[in-house]
């Protein structure tokens, strides 16, 4: 049996599911698109699960998340909806719940916050909702966990009488008419299609084009239609989405001004206008953002980064050279060690050493994103982020990217839009990441000793610029069309639930490392054979007569026009996927010298503009493969991904090009 | 009178919604229906886009879409 828990966003959809589930839960892929779509047994009851679908205000067919919830509930057609609302404002949340009842799906209604409307001194006829909506209606609170037992005892018994809601909308007039009229016409079609008569009529209305695709109207049937709506709308002097509109909400209106004994005094809205008076107060607002985020980083990748990821290395060392010893001791040949300790424990390690900056940064974002301030973060900055086709949601990742691509990417989620959230992806790459200052450090002190700070904030800036450049060139081509409509609700400010925060922070968690680990696996393994083996296949003493040595030979010349053909520095680059600090430490190893005596080597090797371009490549080429890892897990696509890393290659490579030859002809 | 040119704190009645297709039906399933009353409850620090009471709930929308809807102030009393 499966129970489909729909709703609006902000209503408590996710804590609800939580306390249905327990913490069994599998996310699901739906084809095509990137939503993800959470599924778990209910609680103490075998045989049925739960369907958390994307929370929508309505089943339109406009964006993903409503194309996935509608078609869950149109063409799987679950045995029972579980519509959450939020009680507080009964008014927008009933809209929702006319559409779902318009499908006549078995239904049941959580009136969920029925702490807050206590709170607030609001009264609500819970009876005389129920019998208004033809359904049961279930007071609960899902943040304190209230009403759960009953809800789940309700969901039960309506799953297996598979009673049909007996919804009766008291549409009247020309609507009414016009519903009438062609749900006899379209009964038929509408039976072949397994669709209600009176849902397809309502449909139809509302131009609804899919539905009416799916009916197999012919020519005289749409002709007898469109008679019928044009009458309809002289009628009403409208036009029929707003005839369909109107009728929903006018039942809504009936409804509210009876069952809604008495408004009280909504609190939590207040507080909400209170705590708004400074979070998106003129002057106060950029900079309080500005704060936060700096907090955030400052908790991740300072304090966090500085000691759990320095801890994780240690810690991951001492058991790298405890397997070394061990394997030793059992006399495993040489290349076997060097394989098990340097390739495969070297990949656990390169996984491993992510998950304390992923943890406490999905800890801190889903506590923002659960209070609500995310939504007033895009309301803030949305204006900026118009001006380059994105809306203000795509902010964050953005300033995540400053520290570490792989959360950014993940960080993505928030965005509803498909159209913003592949734009963001593609441009968090070019915002340099904190692997890269190692590179930038080593290359800055050899080169550009005098401007350092400046080479280095010039790194920075490119990075934006070309960031900000390719989403302006992808927006005229790949990415045409208009943003997603920017109608967003600010829902009131709420205490995080503890429960939702830390399924979030696992959720991501696990979902890296179960994703991730392959490919960086796989990846690992790979890097430490081509810089430990020849193509004779024996071990080698010298890295320069790897395979990974004799390839970036073979390719290094591809480098020549950009000012750094030698092969080491290619090989550097190659070795820099595994991750960006590698850089460093390859040159060190193929150079032959300690990473202190490094600018020396390098210094005879290259001009101060050779050098420039190589650190402009660096700073702008296709990221680490955990990045990688992450990118193609969330495009749920591998052709996606590796034409996104190929694309950002190029342009890397286009720029350091195009500044290097400029800079030969200026010193001419 | 467009949505965008109220002033902060003021109140209008909505006349009617233009535009076209999911951008138009977006609004419209939002509850800014013509008949529907709402009050410009805030501007963004950028001064776009804008905050808006409607049918008891916090809403935002770009200028751009604001002018869209076109709106009736309450008569003066």
């Amino acid at each position: 049996m499966n129970i489909a828990l729909i709703g609006n966003q902000n209503c408590g959809k996710t804590t609800l599911f939580n306390r249905l589930t327990g913490s069994r839960q599998k996310v699901g892929n739906f084809p095509g698109v990137t939503v993800d779509v959470a599924s778990g047994p209910l609680r103490g009851k075998k045989g049925f699960t739960i369907v958390d679908l994307p929370g929508v205000y309505s089943l339109s067919p406009y964006s993903n998340e409503e194309k996935v919830t509608r078609d869950y509930l149109f063409k799987s057609r679950p045995d029972c909806v579980i519509n959450i609302l939020d009680a507080t404002n009964l008014n927008r949340n009933l809209y929702l719940t006319m559409q779902v009842l318009e499908t006549q799906t078995p239904t049941i209604v959580a009136l969920n916050m029925m702490d807050d409307v206590k709170a607030n001194g609001m009264v609500i006829d819970i009876e005389k909702l129920s019998e208004y909506l033809g359904v049961v209606v279930v007071p609960i609170s899902a943040a304190k966990n209230q009403g759960i037992e009953e809800l789940i005892e309700h969901c039960v018994k309506v799953c297996l009488a598979k009673e049909k809601n007996t919804f009766k909308d008291r549409c009247e007039g020309p609507i009414h008419t016009a519903i009438h009229s062609i749900s006899h016409l379209v009964e038929t079609n509408a039976a072949k299609a397994g669709l209600p008569a009176k849902f397809s009529a309502i449909r139809i209305i509302e131009n609804d084009a899919e539905i009416i695709e799916e009916l197999r109207l012919a020519p005289n049937q749409v002709e007898i239609i469109n008679h019928f709506v044009e009458d309809l709308e002289k009628a009403l002097s409208t036009d029929r989405e707003s005839a369909v509109v109107d009728m929903r909400y006018g039942n809504i209106e009936v409804i509210c001004a009876d069952v809604i004994k008495k408004y009280g005094d909504n609190k939590s809205q207040r507080r909400t206008d209170k705590i708004d008076k400074i979070l998106t107060h003129k002057v106060f607002a950029l900079p309080i953002f500005i704060g936060i985020m700096g907090l955030i980083f400052y908790i991740t990748f300072g304090i966090v980064g500085k000691y759990a990821t320095d801890g994780m290395s240690i810690l991951m060392d001492m058991a790298g050279e405890g397997l070394k010893s061990l394997l030793v001791s059992l006399q495993v040949s040489d290349w076997l060690v060097g394989l098990v300790v340097d390739g495969i424990f070297a990949g656990i390690s390169s996984v491993l050493s992510f998950l304390p900056t992923i943890i406490v940064l999905f800890l801190l974002l889903s506590i923002v994103e659960d209070t609500g301030y995310m939504a007033r973060v895009a309301f803030i900055m949305d204006k900026l982020l118009r001006k380059i086709g994105l809306s203000g949601r795509s902010i964050v990742p953005m300033l995540i990217g400053f520290g570490c691509s792989v959360p950014a990417y993940m960080s993505t989620r928030t965005i509803s839009s498909e159209r913003d959230r592949k734009l963001t992806l593609l441009m968090v790459p070019f915002m340099s990441c904190n692997a890269k200052v190692p590179v930038y450090a080593i290359i800055t002190m050899t080169f550009f000793q005098k401007y350092q700070a400046l080479v280095m904030l010039f790194m920075y800036v490119l990075g934006i610029v070309v960031g900000i450049l390719y989403a302006l060139i992808l927006q005229k081509t790949k990415f045409k069309g208009s943003s997603a409509p920017f109608v967003m609700e600010l829902p009131p400010y709420r205490l995080p639930s503890g429960k939702t925060v830390i399924m979030y922070m696992w959720d991501k968690a696990k979902g890296f490392i179960v994703k991730a680990f392959t490919v960086i696996l796989i990846a690992s393994v790979a890097v430490w054979f081509l810089t430990n083996v020849s193509f004779t296949f024996s071990m080698v003493e010298d890295t320069g007569d790897s395979i990974l040595a004799m390839i970036s030979k073979w390719i290094s010349p591809i480098f020549a026009p950009l000012g750094f053909g030698d092969w080491r520095l290619t090989t550097s680059l190659i070795a820099g996927l595994s991750a960006k600090e590698a850089v460093v430490s390859t040159l060190a190893i193929l150079f032959n010298v300690t990473q202190a005596e490094l600018p020396a080597a390098l210094g005879g090797l290259m001009s101060p503009l050779q050098a420039l371009s190589f650190l402009i490549f660096v700073s702008l080429y296709m990221p680490c493969l955990a990045a990688f890892a992450t990118l193609r897990k969330e495009v749920k696509s591998t052709g996606y991904a590796v034409l996104a890393m190929a694309l950002q290659t190029f342009i890397a490579y286009i720029v350091a090009l195009v500044i290097y030859t400029f800079g030969l002809l200026v010193t001419l | 009178m467009t949505l965008d040119a109220l002033q902060t704190g003021e109140k209008a009645k909505i006349t009617k919604v233009e535009g076209e297709g999911s951008m138009r039906k977006r609004l419209l399933d939002m509850g800014l229906t013509p008949g529907t009353n709402i009050t410009l409850f805030k501007k963004a620090p950028m001064g776009d886009p804008i905050e808006i009471v409607v049918r008891g709930y916090h809403l935002t929308l770009r200028i751009s879409d604001a002018r869209k809807i076109f709106v009736a102030k309450e008569s003066a009393k």
